[in-house]
């Protein structure tokens, strides 16, 4: 395959016209992707011979033109369960553990035609923000090898960014898709608490956690939530509501948008640089007809810190399932019951799951539940509120991703209070169970920074229809690191 | 909030409490960074919060009944394979009390 695809259309089409078959696109991803690991350790499992053997089967039956995803390779994020094939975590607690299930996105996926390419490696249970804490290695930025990728979704991003698939799929539970889009110069969406199944995510924190898209662009991240969203009765909180067309709602006109720019994402802590190509992208979508003016979220200062509380309880009362009984790692080492679990618990998980877990259940203890559990969940409502007031009068609201470009590896690990305060102008969106995406708006100092846009509750048309208008009307999407064959040189 | 939020005698409780074993260098540093953490996060009380409901469930829906059926899945062998270890089809745990070092 020497020709390269921008999107989805244009791939499908080719598909289509038999420019190439599944099998030859199958084949050529793979290649990429093993040209890339060296460099980038984006995947925990590349899944050869079954892809090939999945993409044979799409041109056998032949490529639905109907269906932009037909014998398309799509690579998951490692918490995400498929069925026989190696589903780890990140984490040697799950080292060799193969599920019997797909996940509901999987499924769905699978259904639509698309190939499982592979596993894409993350931070451990996806705690984290700069893909360091993976029992599997570090993943790098494509953009500089010597930056992080972010995290958690770190390797699915680092994958798209490479050229290697146009498709990925993350899980943000406090900026894990948003983050690391932004980091390496793609296009990321955390969906409405309830707009995607999680049937099949290995649980982090079940009232914050959501899947979504990670792609080259808006169109295909907008593709990709019409194969994936939707009601799934096995996931008790995913929501009803009819799931809209994202496509067609992408008509890139956002004429009299109503814009709030929350004071507290461009104060104190933000790199200045990532403030100057922030505004410079909200005067841009000022010129395409959109009103914009300065608004306050008073709580969201406070988001980080009730994160770090009510994240890490979640974690770690949905972690006691791992215990060595029934799947994954098990101590070689243990006299009795307790000291198997124990044991099991202590060698399989890492430093950092093991802070939350303790952070979770000191939190969750006798004597602190109500000064630092309860605390929290009431300020998660102060934050709702301030967002539903801000909503009242205004259609989204925009911001930087993340406070600065792409660290260096290496360099906030050894203290994760740094690591954390990375998560301040993301978390706000996953307490109030909001959609966001983040979406190119130009580099600084070569690397790349994204415009976050966040929306009402099911409203994704609109924040997609509004990262559309700017994507269309800058050249920030055709950036791509040097390492991307579909690179424009 | 007392002077230190968390003693290194509190982090090793609550890694009983968790099921996880820590070595010495691992105490110490977990309960320095533990104690910073939660320096941070006790910021909350500087918000008043008198009179707030707290908010513990985002889903929209309330409990959804279905017909009380039960479904066999066919995945019992499925299931039992991924277990480190089996014996006849069950899943083999070691004693619940360690014979080895009975009186």
């Amino acid at each position: 395959m020497t020709q390269q695809f921008d999107n989805l259309t244009e791939l499908h089409q080719a598909l289509v016209n038999k420019d190439l078959s599944a099998t030859e696109l199958t084949q050529q991803t793979l290649t990429n992707i093993h040209d890339h690991e060296d460099a980038l350790n984006a995947y925990v499992t590349v899944n050869d011979d079954e892809a090939l053997a999945q993409a044979k089967q799409a041109d056998e039956s032949g490529i639905d033109a109907d269906n932009v995803f037909s014998g398309v390779p799509v690579a998951y994020k490692d918490n995400l369960t498929t069925k026989g094939l190696l589903t780890t975590a990140a984490s040697k607690i799950l080292y060799n553990f193969k599920p019997v299930y797909d996940a509901d996105v999987v499924t769905r996926l699978r259904a639509a035609g698309a190939v499982t390419i592979g596993k894409t490696n993350l931070d451990e249970f996806a705690m984290g923000g700069s893909t360091e804490t993976s029992y599997f290695g570090t993943v790098h930025n494509p953009w500089d090898t010597t930056k992080v990728p972010g995290g958690s979704s770190g390797g699915s991003a680092a994958t798209v960014a490479a050229g290697d698939v146009l498709a990925a799929l993350g899980s943000d539970t406090g900026g894990s898709i948003r983050q690391p889009a932004a980091f390496n110069g793609i296009v990321g969406l955390k969906p409405t608490y309830g707009r995607v199944s999680r049937w099949g995510l290995i649980a982090f924190a079940s009232s914050l956690d959501q899947i979504g898209p990670m792609t080259q662009n808006v169109t295909d991240a907008a593709a990709m939530m019409n194969v994936i969203a939707g009601r799934d009765e096995r996931d008790a909180t995913s929501s009803s509501k009819e799931v809209p067309d994202y496509v067609a709602g992408l008509s890139g006109d956002i004429k009299g948008l109503k814009i709030g720019v929350p004071k507290e994402f461009l104060g104190e802590g933000i790199d200045e640089g990532v403030r100057d190509q922030i505004k410079t992208a909200i005067k841009k979508l000022e010129a395409l007809g959109a009103t914009v003016d300065e608004v306050s979220l008073p709580h969201s200062t406070h988001g980080i810190q009730a994160y770090y509380i009510l994240g890490p309880s979640e974690a770690s009362s949905n972690l006691q399932r791992f215990d060595g009984i029934r799947y994954g790692y098990r101590t070689p080492n243990a006299k009795n019951l307790e000291e198997l679990y124990v044991k099991t618990r202590s060698e399989g998980f890492g430093d950092e799951v093991k802070r939350r877990i303790m952070l979770g259940t000191f939190a969750l203890s006798a004597g602190s539940f109500d000064a630092f559990f309860m605390k929290a969940a009431k300020i998660r409502t102060l934050i709702i509120e301030d967002f539903k007031k801000v909503f009242d009068d205004y259609d989204v609201i925009v911001g930087p991703t993340a406070p600065t470009p792409a660290f260096g590896i290496g360099a906030e690990t050894k203290d994760p209070m740094t690591m954390y305060m990375n998560d301040m102008l993301t978390v706000p969106a996953n307490l109030a169970g909001l959609p966001a995406v983040s979406v190119p708006a130009g580099l600084v100092d070569g690397l790349p920074v994204g415009l976050q846009v966040i929306g009402r509750p099911f409203d994704e048309s609109r924040v997609l229809n509004t990262a559309f208008a700017f994507e269309q009307n800058t050249t920030f999407h055709e950036l791509k690191p040097s390492m991307s064959k579909g690179g424009r040189a | 909030m007392a002077e230190e939020p968390i003693s290194r005698a509190e982090v090793e409780h609550v890694a009983e409490l968790a099921k996880l074993s820590l070595t010495d260098e691992q105490a110490s540093k977990f309960t320095s960074q533990l104690d910073e953490i939660i320096t941070m996060i006790d910021g909350l009380n500087e918000v008043n919060t008198d009179d707030v409901k707290p908010t513990t469930n985002m889903a929209d829906a309330t409990a959804i009944l279905r017909e009380d059926v039960a479904v066999n899945a066919h995945q019992k062998d499925a299931l039992i394979n991924e277990a480190p270890e089996t014996e006849d089809g069950f899943i083999k745990v070691p004693a619940i009390i360690d014979e080895s070092e009975d009186a």
